[in-house]
């Protein structure tokens, strides 16, 4: 994609979010993708593309009264978005279509038609995982950081301020799920769920949802918002099975996804405003500085510990709380999304003053696939 | 009523020598027979370089703990808290297992404690690597 190219005109979050008894996974889809289309002036018959994940694009298309000529429905997990993000620019850029809608719903909480995928005990991970009692994310995604701890000396007082600091994000932001503040003790002394981590350094569990409309640079000054630009995307994965990780102190997928984006975007490190980086367990935002290119190798803990991401630091991390403090539905990658689109925007409940340029980074899986995205609200 | 059984493999055409391993108290490994790489999981080519022919061997079973979490919540099977845990083999690859004979805290469970393969039968089909600590 070249920089600035294609723009987001779209954005908007399910009406309610947290607790949502009234709307199954597909009225979530349906409820953010009108109010998107609602934000960009546009009408179902407006949109050409359409792009979603837990839900396939047969169905949002046909339960939204869409007639696509793209479609794409890339489902690698929480940066499921961010990854079609990267797709629908190519696609209008290549001009396979115009304007593109990425829905993103999920009954998390409440349970309403969720669909899930089953994992077969004749897959890999039914082989060779599932017999040793994983009981979902809590019990695999954490499991690679404890090599991380003993390899850099990470503490679990460090590991505890990562939802300390988020907290402090989420106390600004009045649709975040928590927003009483926290110390590290109260983090440490929060229920053990699987050592070594307790449950205030594991994501919260919500109804919501999100969607996104993206058009070319050219048309992008004729929708009421403010266009969002596109400058770099990046994608990759790596594994399935969290025990089949190359290096448990760093993702592979976060190495390459992010190294793309940043190399198509032109831009450095020291350009970066604002950062969001998925934390469905408070070590994500760990490995995503260091994998990002942030922060040396081991330096990430130290760095957060500082209060370098905090209100007030050099670089502001998961302004609306994270996963751990705002929402997490189940795949929240959208969720960042919308938060970086509403810092470039300049409307965030948390605004970094005067913030031109985001990263956003996603995790999908147990660190099995990744997509970064790097943003703009300066015309190219 | 049964008792809840820890979920159980199924093998496939690609991974019966594992598990036909198991069950005669052998840890069996594939390696390339180009670029003489060990792997894991199974599969009939090599994921390194992509050749077809590749050997199964007799693993040694021995290994080190390499990362774990101790889950604290109940799971049909088990009983919490237990550790679910990854040890490398001595001959390269990682694989998710349980260690038993071991207190399930930090303090036992230490990184890098040289553990060995113990076989836990299932059923009829099944045996699963578990490790333990290995003594002295």
């Amino acid at each position: 994609m070249k920089p600035g190219s294609i723009a987001i005109v779209g954005a908007a979050e399910t009406t309610e979010l947290g607790r949502i008894p009234e709307l199954s996974q597909i009225g979530l889809h349906a409820d953010a993708a009108l109010n998107a289309m609602k934000d960009a002036g546009l009408k179902p018959a407006d949109i050409d593309g359409i792009a979603t994940a837990g839900e396939t694009p047969v169905t949002v298309a046909h339960y939204l009264g869409l007639t696509p000529k793209w479609v794409d429905g890339t489902a690698v997990g929480g940066c499921s978005f961010m990854i079609h993000v990267r797709h629908a620019a190519a696609a209008i850029e290549s001009g396979l279509c115009s304007t593109v809608l990425i829905t993103h719903g999920e009954s998390g909480r409440s349970g309403i038609a969720r669909t899930r995928p089953a994992v077969s005990p004749g897959s890999l991970q039914g082989q060779f995982e599932l017999p040793y009692g994983p009981m979902g994310p809590p019990t695999l995604f954490t499991i690679p950081v404890l090599r991380y701890m003993k390899t850099y000396g990470l503490t679990h007082e460090q590991l505890a301020m990562v939802s300390v600091v988020q907290r402090e994000w989420a106390a600004k932001n009045p649709r975040a799920t928590f927003r009483d503040q926290i110390t590290v003790d109260d983090v440490l002394n929060s229920r053990m769920i699987a050592y070594p981590f307790r449950l205030l350094q594991c994501c919260l569990v919500t109804d919501g949802g999100g969607a996104l409309i993206l058009v070319s640079r050219e048309r992008a000054k004729d929708f009421p918002r403010k266009p969002v630009y596109l400058l770099g995307t990046g994608e990759s994965v790596e594994t399935p099975m969290v025990s089949q990780m190359e290096d448990f102190t760093s993702s592979r997928a976060f190495r390459v996804a992010g190294a793309k984006a940043f190399a198509e975007s032109g831009i450095t490190h020291r350009d970066v405003d604002h950062l969001m980086i998925y934390d469905a367990f408070a070590h994500l935002p760990i490995y995503g500085l260091e994998d990002l290119g942030f922060c040396s190798r081991g330096e990430a803990a130290r760095f957060i510990w500082e209060r370098n991401t905090a209100p007030g630091g050099k670089l502001p991390l998961n302004t609306n709380g994270g996963g751990l403090s705002y929402m997490h539905s189940g795949m929240y990658g959208m969720y960042a999304l919308q938060e970086s689109v509403r810092q470039m925007r300049g409307i965030a409940p948390a605004q970094v003053p005067g913030a031109k340029l985001s990263v956003c980074h996603g995790v999908g899986g147990m660190f099995a696939a990744s997509g970064t995205i790097i943003m703009t609200n300066e015309a190219p | 009523m049964p008792e809840a059984q820890r979920p159980r493999p199924q093998p496939t055409p690609e991974t019966r020598h594992f598990w036909d391993g198991t069950k005669v108290g052998e840890l069996r490994l594939q390696r390339c027979d180009a670029c003489r790489k060990a792997y894991f999981p199974p599969r009939p080519f090599c994921p390194h370089c992509a050749a077809r022919e590749v050997s199964v061997f007799k693993a040694s079973g021995k290994g080190r703990l390499y990362s774990y979490v101790i889950h604290h919540r109940p799971v049909p099977g088990f009983t919490p808290p237990y550790a679910i845990a990854v040890v490398e083999l001595d001959e390269g690859p990682r694989l998710m297992t349980n260690i038993v004979d071991c207190p399930q805290t930090p303090e036992a469970l230490v990184l890098d404690m040289p553990v060995e393969v113990a076989f836990e039968r299932l059923d009829d089909e099944i045996t699963l690597p578990l490790f333990r600590p290995v003594k002295g």
